[in-house]
């Protein structure tokens, strides 16, 4: 069978997969991006005692795997069934969709509140005491130097955390979330043609490949104080020779 | 002299890092257009002592009055946390390594005070950062980040930048040791041109020829007191002290 086939027949299911997995991934990193800079801040400077807590639970995250909170958040909702109806709670948990989305969002709120810790403590610290010495308030420190400096440091680390969330993302397949992964399974349990398969990955390939670049945009545009890498890239003349 | 001429006022200043006493009781007096240049040999506490009166570093005692508003520090403590920023912002500061925000242009560096503390509008703030620029010979840099600017050019938006909020005071913090030798003059002529306008600056420095023909008062600071006080050229040819006068003949 033509592997052109399988697409011309199935390419509605797998471009509906594609929307799913890019709303579960775009709305996860972005509830992790909402809360995240509130944790990194009390991460970078909190008492031990006060980020307790927190790092409880980001441990908890980075040191187990996603499927097992996947798993934990959608059956274990239903073993709580009567309390959550009791809170008006169990529509939301009844819905595939809703427990992976959750799911997904804790466990990139926790990385991506560490690699914002780790810009936060890059920013220089005479820049803060500048911006201390002119009179500025805590709140504006944050906003005007604290956070413009901290996520272009974290840029990249962010992005290759929204890269591995969009990947895991397949794994809301095994809850019945028809993504993309989800969508290929279906698909390939009518036909039997592993074909599909590698249209699958060339989806992924394609989404990761597109988000890169708009990513290295935004690089760009935090970054234009130091000048951009492709304007100081050395550039290396071939050495002369005989022509041939 | 009256109380009101009294632009800053330090009194008593201690300062301790866990056992380790630092500065053992200061107490300064700068008037409007006194140009006081500390000295001191390293670790003699001259930065902590110019830290501890916009309080990037809080006094562990003693008191500072700026602009009217007294904070008075018990145990660590500043009594009136919320006078310090006003108190901040009413007294420039110029440091060692510049600590321009590397984000943004020369021109912004010089806005950001003004727009962002004094809410000044935007067009207003543009003006007065160009004609402080233009005065401090940077006219044609306005655009550029501070990562594409000299040291030296960097310390001249940095000294703009602590203008554009019309200060009572500015503080410098040894603003020429980080400056190549040859960046060093551009820097002292800015400094020296605002001294002979009446600006009052207290200066740490190890430019004895600023102190010596520039300011109106050098305070020696000696293992964290002031050793010794007065005006330039009385210390210099008559040092009273054993200590300033080691000093004096190692910096020669």
């Amino acid at each position: 069978m033509n592997p052109l086939d399988i697409l011309i027949q199935y390419w509605p299911r797998l471009l509906d997969g594609t929307l799913m997995t890019i709303k579960l991934t775009f709305l996860g990193a972005l509830i992790a991006a909402i809360f995240s800079p509130m944790f990194a801040l009390i991460r970078a400077n909190a008492s031990p005692v006060a980020q307790a807590p927190l790092r409880f639970y980001i441990s908890f995250m980075r040191g187990t795997p996603i499927l097992g909170q996947l798993f934990l958040i959608y059956y274990g909702s239903g073993q709580f069934r009567p309390f959550l109806q009791e809170w008006g709670l169990w529509t939301f948990f009844r819905d595939p969709f809703n427990c992976a989305l959750l799911a997904f969002a804790l466990n990139s709120t926790a990385y991506q509140t560490e690699i914002l810790r780790g810009g936060i403590m890059g920013v220089a610290r005479g820049e803060v005491e500048a911006a201390k010495a002119i009179g500025m308030r805590r709140v504006k420190i944050l906003r005007r130097v604290v956070f413009p400096h901290a996520y272009r440091i974290a840029w990249p680390a962010l992005g290759n955390e929204i890269i591995l969330l969009m990947k895991a993302s397949a794994l809301a397949s095994v809850v019945t979330v028809f993504d993309i992964m989800g969508r290929t399974r279906q698909i390939f349990s009518r036909s039997f043609d592993f074909s599909v398969y590698l249209w699958a990955a060339l989806i992924y390939l394609c989404i990761t490949a597109i988000f890169v670049l708009l990513w290295r945009q935004g690089e760009r545009m935090l970054s234009r104080h130091i000048g951009s890498p492709s304007n100081s890239r050395t550039i290396i003349t071939p050495p002369e020779g005989p022509k041939a | 002299m009256t109380q009101a001429d009294i632009i800053v006022k330090a009194e008593d200043i201690c300062k301790s890092f866990g056992d380790h006493e630092v500065l053992k009781g200061i107490s300064l007096e700068a008037r409007q257009g006194d140009v006081i240049s500390i000295l001191g040999s390293s670790g003699s506490g001259k930065s902590t002592f110019l830290r501890c009166l916009n309080f990037l570093e809080t006094p562990t005692s003693g008191k500072v009055t700026v602009h009217g508003k007294e904070i008075l520090v018990r145990d660590g403590k500043p009594q009136n946390a919320r006078h310090i920023e006003t108190v901040r912002s009413r007294l420039g500061m110029v440091f060692q390594q510049f600590n321009l925000w590397s984000h943004r242009t020369a021109l912004e560096n010089v806005m950001e005070g003004p727009i962002q503390v004094k809410r000044t509008p935007k067009a207003e703030a543009r003006a007065i950062a160009e004609a402080l620029l233009d005065r401090v010979g940077l006219q044609d840099r306005m655009q550029m980040y501070p990562s594409q600017l000299s040291g030296g050019q960097q310390q001249r938006v940095a000294i703009a930048r602590a203008l554009a909020m019309e200060p009572d005071a500015i503080l410098f913090d040894e603003p020429t040791s980080a400056l190549d030798p040859e960046l060093v003059g551009e820097v002292l002529k800015v400094m020296q041109s605002l001294a002979s306008e009446g600006r009052t600056m207290i200066v740490v420095t190890h430019e004895m020829a600023f102190a010596r023909e520039v300011s109106s008062e050098v305070v020696f600071l000696h293992e964290g007191r002031i050793a010794e006080q007065g005006p330039p050229e009385q210390m210099f040819t008559h040092p009273k002290t054993e200590e300033f006068q080691r000093f004096i003949a190692k910096v020669k």
